[in-house]
């Protein structure tokens, strides 16, 4: 039997190090550690997040609850945030389905947190914190989706036609599927994994802000370009390692993405999930006007470590679990 | 039909890419946290025996490509086809020139090859590794000398040329490793 764990266990003891790190740096800000439950009735919505599901019986569930495991533990932080808890930080397992490769495995360990009265850049500016003090890495760059699409690729994300965004691809050789592709996003996206995220962040982080409207996921939108969403990503050689948002804060907003969503899984046939009601009730009730971001633990420890596979960071990959 | 998904996607999988009948070689997939995955994978086209790199929507279905390889002995050649058997079956298989390509250097009759068939036709021709050949041209050589100096080319029955060592004598037998064209040792008869 293959026993043996699939990282070193070098790298086993830099992992305790790193969690370390992070636990000192949040206590240093009194940022409150939390432990929110792996599952839950409902799930995320998300087109591209599958999750996991399992099935309860015991008490009060004879006839069997649906349980999803946490895709991240973003729904309930807020609903702690809307209770009152003021900042909080956790690191937890988040599990997705259909993800394994180099940068994933199902099941990985996430750090996340949400900081009151921060705005988007506030926000961009403690992850980058972070950064310097795990990695030793110089102060990042910090450029807007629209900015780095004109510099790199000469496309205006934000008013270009779909026609011009596929013309593009398509001079890049970029699928053989781009030439019936609908959906303007997913164009971005391959261009933006393709062609720019090869060439960014490769010295020090860059921090991309100010992405589409159309890829706000949990983000509000812009008070004054109402094209982009207060949304950002950390990207460093080649990783891409954190997902922040200045937070939608609308109930109502909320909930018509999340039936949004679920109407474009109808369209794709997947099956729609069962809406957090319990989230949109706590956001009714008010969550702080606050930031929030998801961090990567397994690929920050393989930057750190120069490791090429993120089964080399974490004791047992999926394939040996 | 049978299809399969980029999940079931592996290395040495076949499947139909713009209609011609390749296998993966290499497959990654890119997953943005937030929007579309991808799976960036390299082919090899089985037919034309080109590399190429394709990026493709998780998701999406291929059909797989009706491949199978079977090991078929050579009986002989006609001058049109090559003809292969079956040892069990007694079945037997044409294959034309352009499926037999190189491996016709290689050809020794009972020597089981493997045989790529595609929708029951065969597309490619493998030779065994190894094959033992009569060597019928080369420089009358030096007694006494050993493999490791330069060598000598010798023709060999089937028309290919490998090179040598210097005491190898015409009529002689020799080993060759058909996937790199080299001389392995001399067979005594």
């Amino acid at each position: 039997m293959n026993w043996q764990p699939s990282a070193s266990i070098v790298n086993l003891k830099k992992r305790a190090v790193l969690l370390k790190t992070i636990r000192s740096f949040f206590d240093s800000k009194n940022v409150m550690e939390v432990d929110t439950p792996a599952m839950s009735q409902a799930t995320v919505t998300d087109v591209h997040l599958q999750s996991f599901d399992t099935t309860f019986v015991g008490p009060g569930f004879a006839g069997g609850q649906t349980l999803f495991l946490q895709t991240s533990p973003e729904f309930h932080m807020k609903r702690l945030l809307c209770a009152g808890s003021g900042a909080i930080y956790q690191m937890c397992k988040s599990f997705r389905n259909e993800e394994s490769g180099r940068y994933h495995n199902p099941e990985f360990t996430m750090l996340e947190w949400y900081q009151p009265d921060y705005t988007q850049l506030d926000l961009v500016e403690e992850v980058d914190q972070l950064l310097q003090l795990t990695l030793h890495t110089k102060p990042c760059d910090i450029t807007t989706y629209q900015e780095v699409f004109v510099e790199y690729t000469g496309l205006d994300p934000l008013s270009d036609t779909i026609e011009a965004i596929r013309q593009y691809a398509l001079s890049q050789d970029l699928g053989d599927f781009v030439a019936s592709e609908r959906c303007q996003d997913t164009l971005l996206q391959l261009i933006f994994c393709f062609v720019i995220e090869p060439k960014i962040g490769l010295k020090k982080p860059i921090a991309i802000t100010n992405f589409p409207a159309s890829q706000a996921a949990l983000a509000r939108i812009d008070q004054d370009d109402s094209r982009v969403a207060s949304r950002f990503e950390f990207y460093y050689r080649g990783v891409e390692l954190a997902n922040g948002f200045h937070e939608l804060r609308d109930a109502r907003e909320q909930l018509s993405r999340f039936e949004e969503d679920n109407m474009k899984r109808k369209a794709a046939n997947l099956p729609t999930q069962p809406i957090d009601m319990n989230l949109i009730s706590a956001l009714e009730f008010g969550l702080p006007n606050c930031a929030g971001v998801a961090l990567g633990v397994d690929r920050l420890l393989m930057l750190a470590t120069d490791s090429t596979h993120i089964n080399q960071v974490i004791s047992f990959d999926v394939s040996i679990c | 039909m049978a299809t399969v998904s980029t999940n079931e996607f592996k290395n040495g999988l076949k499947l139909m890419f713009d209609g011609e009948p390749s296998t993966i070689v290499e497959n990654e997939t890119v997953k943005p946290g937030k929007g579309q995955a991808f799976n960036r994978v390299k082919i090899r086209k089985l037919i034309s025996g080109k590399v190429l790199e394709k990026t493709i929507k998780s998701g999406e279905t291929f059909d797989v490509a009706d491949v199978l390889e079977c090991d078929l002995a050579f009986l002989y050649a006609d001058g049109e086809f090559w003809h292969f058997m079956n040892n069990e079956t007694f079945e037997q298989i044409a294959a034309e020139e352009k499926a037999v390509g190189d491996a016709v250097k290689w050809l020794v009759e009972q020597d089981e090859c493997i045989i790529t068939l595609f929708n029951g036709n065969p597309i490619i021709v493998t030779p065994p590794n190894f094959v033992e050949l009569e060597v019928t041209e080369t420089d009358p050589g030096l007694k006494g000398d050993t493999a490791g100096t330069g060598g000598k080319p010798a023709t060999l029955s089937t028309g290919a040329v490998v090179r040598v060592p210097l005491f190898i004598q015409i009529g002689e037998t020799i080993k060759v490793d058909t996937r790199n064209g080299e001389y392995v040792s001399r067979v005594s008869k």
